[in-house]
């Protein structure tokens, strides 16, 4: 049956829901034939192309793009059919367009397979035939047996088969896949052989999935002449790629998933195209051009053929058609008629606006990299820009997912002071404290002057105690020696501080602190605990029983036996699970302090004891190794027995650790919610450490009502969860939704009382219950008033989140009423699915490895940094690529509407208005640049006023630049000028004698005259908006003035051989010579702008801060 | 990326690399506004007055001479069998009309901008390029080849409807008529004349012979050679007429050079009394609803008579006065209502 079994795995992966690895590709003796099968290698592929592929797929992507294929459509009609305009000139602007994009794109690229790189070719150590062999990251196979060292990240998945510890276990840190930097204990496969080179053994596993926390699988160790042992492998047992080996000098393991199919790769989804808000915009706009288009298309093909009906007008005998002509269906005539008017007037849809666009983002975003404000000395690094095509979706963003450890907070812990008895001892160093109401003479004498000795003593063992914190062996040769028999060349390490492991870092914040006050823990030896009095002597503890913490239960307990046999309880744990369980009149002493050192944002414990007499600890200890014992709800007997022996205790003090936040974490939270954005903390971390870091960066006020929407508060004996589950909703929904006043958007954040703050905290079992309840009915309700709830607080805290939970959330906030546009920030790997989720991902240059920051959109090296990078940065690009999209529609508007008025004069007959080469360059040359220098450079306000005045973020959001409003002011605009361009001339061309020798102009003098007003127009109107004049702008705003005037002498001056009309010679020189041309551009150019003028001065707001209000507003609509 | 120094990997601390350009930063102030349409306004009165004047003074005479009525002079030419009709239009000056008088051929609802007609012309022969002229461009058809295949020079639909009338102008004095002089120079652009159109080079000293193998347009009475037999200088492709031709009107109505009256007598310009213009009546303009006119007019510094600029100039300025006093009464308002930044 089991061979049965493993032939198939061999044979046909993907069907199976198993696979089988044969540890070192040994063949079994127990399966009659090693098949190896077919597992995917070990390298991590983020890059979208290779060198072969580039072309066709990078051409495919781009024509898939609507504007790109329109292009490519209206250049193919040019081809096929007989046009007014060659192919040339939407050839030539689409040629430039796809090529610069393809640049960039294969600039971007070439980044990610360098990164790529990195990690693949990371140098690893594999054992082969006995031998161990370097390779290659990527090289590494399923059933390869790996060698990691102290500190290495894991290459792949792997099992552990052996570690240097002599117990079999190793320590991990996991920080950069779920954020959680405490070590965690792995376990060798028990029975495993010291010999890993001949190891026969297979092992048969799950495929991969993505649940970092779930492994199973079992391994067949196959012993000459015995049954083969099978041991069953567990989540302990896996090492996850891009954990990191601690603690450890080396272990072995053999690889089970590799490269995409790891646990860490299968947690990023997939990279999806990030659109911003302001493409979408385009897209809108282009659709309402594409209409405009073809109505204009159809009205002139309906005008000419009505045109045509009448006699003598279809035909006149000075223009016959050819016999080809006439022969033509009618239809197909119409139709090709049709057609010519869309590439007419195809200029209307700017090609050259995506290849600008792209330009700007390309070229802006170096502003970002180039900023000496993001340049971090310590990591000696600055900000990194990972996408360019989201440069303004930074100043659009209305909801922030920050992580908290890392991000938020420096995973820091620092002991801050305690209190014992009622007594305030607060320690810092001398030098680091200025506070006026702190006194600070050493902490020691201090201590003597408050509370009794006794009190003192009892509370510092107890911190000494009561933990599960390991201390590092490292630095200990001997020992490095005893463990390794393999490698005895470890460098021999100088006595450091000594070093502690914990799974918790308050933990070791609480045990330093205890030294600090002359209580050293010295280590666990054989059940018995040493610690270093402030005398110097030695006392032992003879640790009897460990009660673990849980978070239901938020405390922790040991029993120690004192060497003089009395059996102590030291209890630690949250201030709400402590002092139910002791006198009530040792509470209000401490409860004080507690409170105040929570509000400033310091994580709490309170310490407790109590003495056990014989009789007590021989009920407890029968009591707790039966529980552990049970086979059946271990768990609830364990739970009840530790409640049992956790009663009656006395309060000896607590404590206040600090998680130290990260650099002016809350004066950027401050300013993010002052601009209008919803700060969301998503973590993985526990709810009361989450809570008061929310509470040190003023997320949550003193004055925030919290509504807890957590494990314990859906504690309830009388209701089933999720009944209770749904009143907590209903009842929140109340409070925060119904009751409260409605929330205006872009009102700021009032500090009066009468308005109550909302805070609310969620947790990831909760979240899991509202997103996925029991009945698929209550889905959208749950989900409806979660959002809701949420949407009216002004900060929520969603704590214990799985990773895929983050981008869950983020994806919920995402898709809600108004599709919201967010951005979620963080450093560990746990935050990757977040950040690949939001619409921007911010990725912080962190000590938790390079996944968050290789995912991201923009990295940057510091929390703080943020609040540029959004205030100053995404604000300015915002205006820049709203003003540089409404601009490019306007003046094509205005560009092509004196054409399409142009057949209404023509007889219908697509008789192009202006020259070839001025429809060709007019986007490419002649206004391209200003507006190109205007989107990179302009700062119509100052980054000084934009960083001091967060408020003036809500100026801009909701797209407010680019809604339909402004651009109906635009497209009027266009309409306004082109009219007036085109009419202006006509009214003038009614007498075409315009020299003073009597000469007349003609056709190409008509729309020369009007495309310098038209260039000249569209350029001013430009240098009205610009509101920084650098000497960029001067010299491109005025030399594409003068590059026109230039040109046009130039292509007017030659006759050009290769052309088959010289249509424009000496047309602009002509043009020039005569006043009356003059005369009507300096006129219409006035007049054309007369309104914007009119609206910038009338619209000026007067008051106090005119100035600035008025600075707010890049252009009037 | 690793082992860069320092230096390369901290951003360069220039003003552009960290948006600190020094800028000018102009703010459109009512301060400025106000004063600067109030100029505007003024300037632009200032020129429209001038413009307006001049172009009052410019004297315009023209006249419908296409035949639709019954009773008009040149009917009877309407009828398209009667070839080589004339006839003849008189007219009196009662002043003086001042010269240098320019004379105009009017053309309306006379599509010379339709696409197809635009382009149906060869340039390479007609920059007197005889390689082109046994294979005329193909934009030329149907007026590239005639039906015996021979290729036509100068090929083209524009060529080919050249406007054939002429003209003649006389002073009736005493009854007795005085020939006008009308000068064909000078009428077409300098550019087109000398460099942009050039003539074949002659064969063996004859002009004629370098058009040998090709045939003249179809509506042409005589083939491009035979232009003006009298001043070989106005022959062929730089034949004046044909070149004002070739530059095609903007609009369906418009007006072409013909002649400038600016010799002998009347240099100075028509003097007041009787005209009788003869028309040699060829161009045909009913079929597609067409008419003809023609015109005298003097032109000034601002060109022919137009009222259109001076009369905006007038309006555009006016509006600036008038936009200028708005926005003071506005900005005294304001100002004065809330004091502000002082």
């Amino acid at each position: 049956q089991q061979r049965q079994k493993l032939k198939k795995c061999g044979g046909d992966e993907k069907r199976v829901d198993s696979r089988t690895i044969y540890v070192g590709h040994r063949p079994c003796p127990d399966t009659e034939a090693f098949i190896p099968s077919k597992f995917c290698d070990n390298r991590i592929v983020s890059s979208k192309y290779t060198v072969w592929n580039f072309l066709p797929k990078n051409l495919f992507e781009q024509f898939r793009r609507i504007a790109n294929f329109y292009f490519l459509i209206i250049f193919l009609v040019q081809v096929i059919v007989d046009t007014p305009t060659s192919p040339v000139t939407s050839g030539l602007p689409l040629f430039f367009v796809i090529t610069v994009t393809a640049i960039k794109q294969g600039y971007e690229d070439w980044l990610r397979h360098k990164a790529d790189n990195e990690v693949n070719k990371y140098p690893v150590t594999v054992l082969e035939d006995g031998r161990s062999v370097k390779k290659e990251s990527e090289k590494i196979k399923v059933g390869d047996v790996v060698e990691v060292v102290e500190d290495e990240t894991f290459p792949c998945d792997l099992i552990l088969l052996q570690s240097s510890r002599e117990d079999g276990t190793c320590f991990v840190t996991t920080a950069s896949l779920d954020g959680e930097s405490n070590h965690k204990t792995h376990y060798t496969v028990p029975d495993t052989e010291k010999d890993l080179q001949a190891l026969p053994a297979t092992i048969e596993c799950e495929q991969p999935q993505p649940d970092l926390y779930k492994f199973v699988g079992r391994m067949h160790i196959y012993k000459p002449e015995q049954e083969p042992a099978v041991r069953s492998l567990g989540p302990e047992n896996l090492l996850l790629k891009g954990a990191t080996l601690k603690n450890t000098k080396k272990i072995y393991g053999v690889a089970v998933y590799t490269g995409m199919e790891t646990k860490m790769a299968l947690n990023y989804q997939g990279k999806s195209q990030k659109r911003s808000a302001v493409e979408k915009s385009i897209n809108a706009f282009l659709l309402v051009y594409l209409c405009i288009l073809i109505s204009k298309a159809v009205v002139c093909t309906t005008l000419k053929y009505v045109w045509q009906s009448k006699e003598g007008q279809d035909e006149p005998w000075y223009n016959q058609k050819t016999q080809k002509e006439k022969d033509t269906n009618m239809y197909l005539k119409m139709f090709t008629d049709f057609l010519s008017f869309m590439v007419l007037f195809n200029f209307i849809i700017p090609v050259s606006m995506y290849v600008t666009v792209e330009m700007q983002k390309f070229l802006g975003s170096f502003f970002i990299t180039w900023d000496k404000d993001f340049f971090d000395p310590e990591i000696q690094e600055g900000a990194l820009v990972n996408t360019s095509d989201l440069n303004e979706e930074l100043g659009q963003v209305e909801y922030v997912f920050t992580d908290k450890t890392g991000t938020l907070t420096q995973n820091n812990m620092e002991f801050i002071e305690c209190c014992i008895d009622g007594f305030q001892y607060k320690h810092r160093d001398t030098r680091s404290e200025l506070d006026g109401f702190t006194v600070t003479d050493g902490p020691v004498n201090k201590l003597q002057q408050k509370a009794g000795q006794e009190k003192e003593e009892l509370f510092l063992r107890a911190l000494c105690l009561c933990h599960t914190v390991q201390v590092k062996e490292a630095g200990s040769e001997v020992l490095a020696d005893q463990v390794d028999g393999i490698d005895g060349l470890l460098l021999p390490q100088p006595e450091e501080e000594r070093g502690f492991i914990a799974s918790s870092p308050d933990e070791i914040a609480l045990v330093r602190g205890a030294m600090e006050y002359g209580f050293t823990f010295l280590g666990l030896e054989s059940k018995s605990m040493k610690i270093k009095n402030r005398e110097n002597n030695i006392e032992e503890y003879k640790l009897l029983h460990v009660l673990n913490f849980d978070p239901v239960r938020r405390r922790m307990s040991v029993i120690v036996q004192t060497k003089s046999g009395e059996t102590l309880l030291f209890c630690k744990g949250a201030d709400s699970s402590i002092f139910p369980r002791v006198r009530p009149e040792e509470v209000d002493r401490i409860r004080m302090h507690v409170e105040r050192n929570a509000t400033e944002g310091y994580r709490t414990l309170c310490v407790a004891y109590k003495q056990l007499s014989a009789e007590e600890y021989a009920v407890a200890d029968t009591g707790l190794r039966e529980a552990r014992l049970a086979l059946q709800d271990r768990e609830q007997k364990l739970m009840a027995m530790y409640n049992q022996v956790e009663t009656g205790m006395s309060l000896i003090g607590a404590t206040a650790v600090e998680d130290r936040l990260q650099e002016e974490a809350a004066e950027t939270m401050e300013a993010l919610q002052g601009a209008g954005m919803k700060v969301w903390v998503l973590t993985g971390d526990k709810m009361e450490t989450a809570k008061s870091t929310c509470y040190a960066c003023r997320l949550f006020q003193r004055g925030t009502e919290l509504l807890e929407l957590t494990v314990r508060t859906l504690e309830d004996g009388r209701l089933k969860r999720e009944e209770k589950l749904l009143e907590l909703l209903r009842d929140y929904h109340r409070r925060a939704v119904q009751d409260a006043p409605p929330v205006k958007a872009g009102v700021t954040r009032s500090w009066s009382t009468a308005n109550q703050d909302y805070g609310f905290i969620i947790d990831g079992a909760t979240l899991s219950l509202v997103m996925n309840p029991p009945r698929e009915a209550d889905a959208s309700q749950y989900r409806s008033l979660f959002l809701q709830i949420c949407q009216n607080c002004t900060a929520v805290l969603c704590c214990r989140m799985a990773p895929l939970q983050k981008a869950q959330i983020v994806k919920m906030v995402k898709n809600s009423k108004g599709s919201p546009i967010t951005l979620s920030i963080g450093d560990g790997a746990n935050d990757v699915s977040m950040i690949l989720e939001a619409h921007v991902g911010i990725g912080i240059k962190g000590k938790e490895g390079r996944q968050a920051v290789r995912n991201s959109d923009y990295a940057i090296p510091k929390l703080k940094h943020l609040k540029k990078l959004l205030l100053a940065h995404g604000h300015l690009y915002y205006v820049r690529i709203a003003h540089l999209v409404q601009y490019f529609f306007y003046k094509n508007l205005c560009f092509i509407l004196p054409q399409f008025l142009y057949q209404f004069f023509c007889g219908y007959s697509q008789q192009p208005l202006y020259d070839a080469a001025y429809l060709t360059m007019y986007n490419i040359c002649f206004t391209s640049m200003p507006i190109l220098a205007y989107s990179l450079l302009e700062q119509h306000i100052s980054m000084e006023i934009l960083l001091d005045n967060a408020a003036l973020y809500r100026e801009i959001a909701n797209n407010a630049m680019l809604r339909w409003r402004p651009f109906l002011y635009w497209t009027v605009l266009g309409i306004f000028q082109g009219l007036l361009f085109f009419f202006g001339v006509r009214f003038l061309f009614s007498n075409p004698a315009l020299q003073d020798n009597g000469q007349v102009f003609g056709n190409w003098s008509y729309g020369t005259i009007v495309f310098t007003v038209l260039v000249f127009t569209v350029t001013l109107k430009l240098a009205l908006d610009t509101r920084h004049w650098t000497w960029i702008n001067h010299f491109v705003i005025w030399g594409s003035l003068a590059f026109y005037v230039f040109f046009s002498f130039f292509w007017g001056g030659i006759i050009w051989p290769f052309l088959k009309q010289q249509r424009l010679y000496f047309v602009f020189a002509n043009m020039l010579s005569s006043v009356s041309a003059w005369l009507v551009i300096i006129i219409l150019i006035l007049l054309s702008l007369l309104p914007e003028i009119l609206l910038v001065v009338l619209r000026k707001p007067r008051g106090p801060h005119s100035r600035q209000v008025y600075l707010f507003l890049p252009f009037p609509f | 990326m690793k082992n860069e120094g320092e230096a390369a990997k901290r951003p360069d601390n220039t003003a552009f690399t960290q948006q600190r350009l020094p800028a000018w930063q102009p703010i459109l102030s009512a301060g400025i506004v106000i004063p600067g349409f109030l100029l505007i306004g003024l300037a632009f009165i200032g020129i429209g007055i001038g413009l307006f004047l001049t172009s009052q003074t410019i004297q315009v005479w023209e006249m419908d001479y296409t035949g639709v009525e019954k009773d008009s002079p040149c009917f009877r030419c309407t009828i398209l069998s009667n070839q080589n009709c004339t006839c003849e239009v008189t007219f009196s000056l009662s002043t003086l009309f001042t010269g240098p008088v320019f004379f105009y051929y009017g053309l309306s609802n006379y599509y010379q901008n339709f696409r197809k007609y635009g382009v149906s012309k060869d340039y390479y022969q007609l920059a007197g390029d005889t390689g082109y002229f046994k294979s005329p461009e193909a934009d030329c058809a149907p007026y590239a080849y005639d039906s015996k295949k021979n290729p036509i020079v100068p090929c083209g639909a524009i060529a080919n409807s050249i406007f054939n009338d002429t003209f003649e102008l006389y002073q009736i004095i005493n009854g007795t008529k005085k020939q006008v002089p009308l000068d064909g120079k000078g009428i077409s652009w300098w550019t087109d004349y000398n460099i942009k159109y050039r003539n074949p080079s002659p064969v063996n000293g004859s002009f004629a012979k370098s058009f040998d193998g090709t045939v003249k347009p179809i509506n042409w009475p005589k083939p491009a050679y035979e232009l003006d037999l009298i001043d070989p200088n106005n022959n062929g492709f730089l034949n004046q007429d044909f070149l004002v031709w070739m530059r095609r009107a903007a609009l369906p109505q418009f007006r072409k050079l013909y002649r400038r009256i600016t010799d002998g007598d009347y240099a100075a310009g028509l003097p007041a009394g009787n005209y009788s213009l003869k028309v040699h009546y060829n161009y045909p303009v009913l079929s597609f609803d067409g008419r003809k006119k023609v015109v005298f007019s003097n032109v000034s510094w601002m060109g022919g008579k137009n009222d259109f600029l001076g009369i905006a100039y007038l309006v555009v300025g006016s509006l600036c006065v008038v936009m200028s006093v708005v926005m003071l009464v506005v900005y005294a308002k304001f100002k004065f209502s809330d004091d502000d930044d002082a």
